[in-house]
């Protein structure tokens, strides 16, 4: 048995969205801004899945600008509304300490520009308040950027009470909802959201696609230069299968949220509840307003590297935030954000479900990770000083 | 292509000499949890020889079997025949380490090297201080 649990790096694509995709690679292969039949063909199906889009998010096609994913939507986002601010000589930025780096590196680089970025605590309740953003918003503030689901903790932010304090503020307020969309019911209008981005990849689509949700009226501005595709606010030829396929799945996955969302919820409970047994083990995240699919834990004594190899070959494909895993010297920013210390840091797991898991995963799951963890304690000096008393234990 | 070569991978899933030496001639151990990879060897040393060796490792699937291929190479092996152990020759050993987790060969070096100068101290063999630089002063803990 193979079973692939880290649907929050991308999922399998649906049928659906691969038959979409099909007839605008072999038939309909027309430019949308040609004049001629198979052009116009093309442009006819990059409207209707606009309209598809938007529909699944509570806005007007109009407001929809297709993207190469979620990093280029959260990127001109982002740095439009900055630009725009500062023309009014506003540059303060509210954020979170644990946004995805799309959004960080964004904003840092905006920050070696002259903004000044308030980084919300994350640490009470691995999430925020909207109490937290009303407080941080001063007279000078251009943007609230908070993700609207953590895609490594699973924690689901308080994003309607947000944009209602936004709006009451008058301060433009974009959302990450990468992990969100497809998931979650989301109504941009009835959340007072004027910016929202997407990723085809993470809801059965195809990967280099997203989408970026700008309330009508927003001076967006546009990071690529070029043709006038996308109202001029995104040059180059349409990424028409994607788009498509993107808004295949995308319509699927909200026409079937209601059934599949609680039975993905049920197997992550049953997954939390089997491995929050592994003593001196700490589960991540809002144990609440969590993500339907999100499952992640630390396991002190141990290292997530080699806990992620391990499963591979017994059969199971999971992510994880320690620094061996994410290529550099530190482990995940997010867990360092929530409190984590780097000891325990470095011994995480990340399960990320999709409807395509059955409970028969789930059971293997819960067979292997308390073996491998065991298994890798078994010849930790971590772990037998912890178990000697010559260290304490953190979780 | 995957990640490790099937040595690396070999001596990580069947890792050798995992284990304690009760009343070790020798001990030692390197690197923090802070950093993610401690890594800490046994010696029983008789008449200049390691009749044997054990190890424990909190790390990486490279660190384990750094380790494990580390012990492998110093068994048998006279004191002095396992201080010019170098980590090259470990990574050489396992078939190469990806250029990020050669630090973890370093470790394995470092490991029995600290071992041995704790054998040295407690039977007061005197040594070159030099041949024993501290760990703790590495690029990859600042």
């Amino acid at each position: 048995m193979y079973v692939y649990a880290d649907n929050a790096a991308t999922t399998a694509m649906s049928q659906v969205a691969v038959d979409a995709m099909m007839p605008y690679m072999m038939t309909v292969y027309g430019n949308p801004s040609s004049l001629h039949s198979v052009g116009q063909e093309a442009k006819e199906a990059l409207e209707n899945a606009r309209a598809t889009v938007a529909q699944c998010l509570g806005c007007e096609p109009r407001e929809i600008i297709f993207t190469s994913g979620g990093s280029e939507a959260d990127n001109q986002a982002i740095r439009s509304a900055a630009y725009y601010g500062a023309r009014k000589n506003k540059k303060h930025i509210i954020t979170t300490a644990f946004e995805h780096h799309a959004v960080l590196h964004t904003l840092a680089k905006l920050e070696k520009e002259g903004f000044e970025v308030t980084y919300l605590d994350v640490r009470q309740g691995h999430t925020i308040t909207a109490q937290q953003v009303k407080d941080a918003i001063r007279e000078d503030t251009c943007l609230v950027t908070t993700m609207y689901a953590n895609n490594e903790i699973g924690s689901i932010l308080p994003i309607a009470e947000i944009g209602a304090i936004c709006k009451e503020a008058g301060v433009p307020f974009h959302t990450d909802a990468v992990q969100a969309v497809g998931h979650l019911h989301i109504n941009v209008k009835e959340q007072n959201i004027d910016m929202l981005s997407l990723s085809g990849h993470k809801f059965h689509g195809p990967k280099g696609v997203g989408a970026l949700y700008v309330r009508k009226g927003f001076p967006i501005q546009n990071l690529i230069e070029g043709g006038a595709q996308e109202r001029g606010k995104r040059a180059g030829t349409e990424n028409i299968a994607g788009i498509c396929g993107m808004a295949a799945a995308l319509k699927d996955a909200c026409d079937h949220m209601d059934e599949n969302m609680p039975r993905v919820a049920a197997m992550r409970d049953k997954l939390i509840a089997g491995l929050s047994k592994i003593p001196h083990s700490a589960l991540n995240g809002d144990p609440v307003n969590r993500l339907p699919g999100n499952v992640s834990f630390c396991f002190e004594g141990i290292e997530g590297e080699s806990l992620l190899l391990l499963l591979d070959m017994k059969g199971v494909a999971a992510s994880s935030g320690s620094a061996c895993t994410s290529g550099s010297l530190d482990p995940s920013h997010v867990l360092l954000a929530i409190g984590r210390v780097h000891d325990v840091a470095h011994g995480s797991l990340r399960l990320s479900l999709s409807e395509y898991n059955t409970d028969e995963e789930i059971d293997h799951i819960l067979q292997v990770v308390p073996e491998v963890v065991q298994y890798l304690r078994s010849m930790s000096p971590v772990w037998r000083d912890l178990q000697n008393g010559k260290r304490e234990y953190i979780l | 292509m995957a990640l490790y070569s099937e040595k690396v991978m070999d001596h990580f899933t069947h890792p050798r000499n995992v284990g304690v030496i009760e009343n070790a001639s020798g001990v030692g151990e390197v690197g923090n949890a802070k950093c993610g990879d401690i890594m800490k060897i046994y010696l029983k040393i008789e008449n200049d020889i390691i009749e044997d060796v054990k190890f424990e490792t909190f790390g990486c699937g490279s660190a384990i079997a750094s380790s494990s291929m580390a012990t492998e190479m110093i068994k048998g092996k006279s004191i002095y025949d396992a201080m010019a152990l170098t980590n090259k020759a470990v990574a050489e050993a396992l078939d190469g380490l990806p250029a990020h987790k050669m630090h973890c060969s370093v470790l394995a070096e470092e490991a029995i090297h600290n071992a041995l100068k704790d054998y040295f101290d407690k039977n007061n063999i005197p040594y070159d201080k030099s041949q024993f630089p501290d760990c703790e002063h590495c690029e990859h803990c600042e």
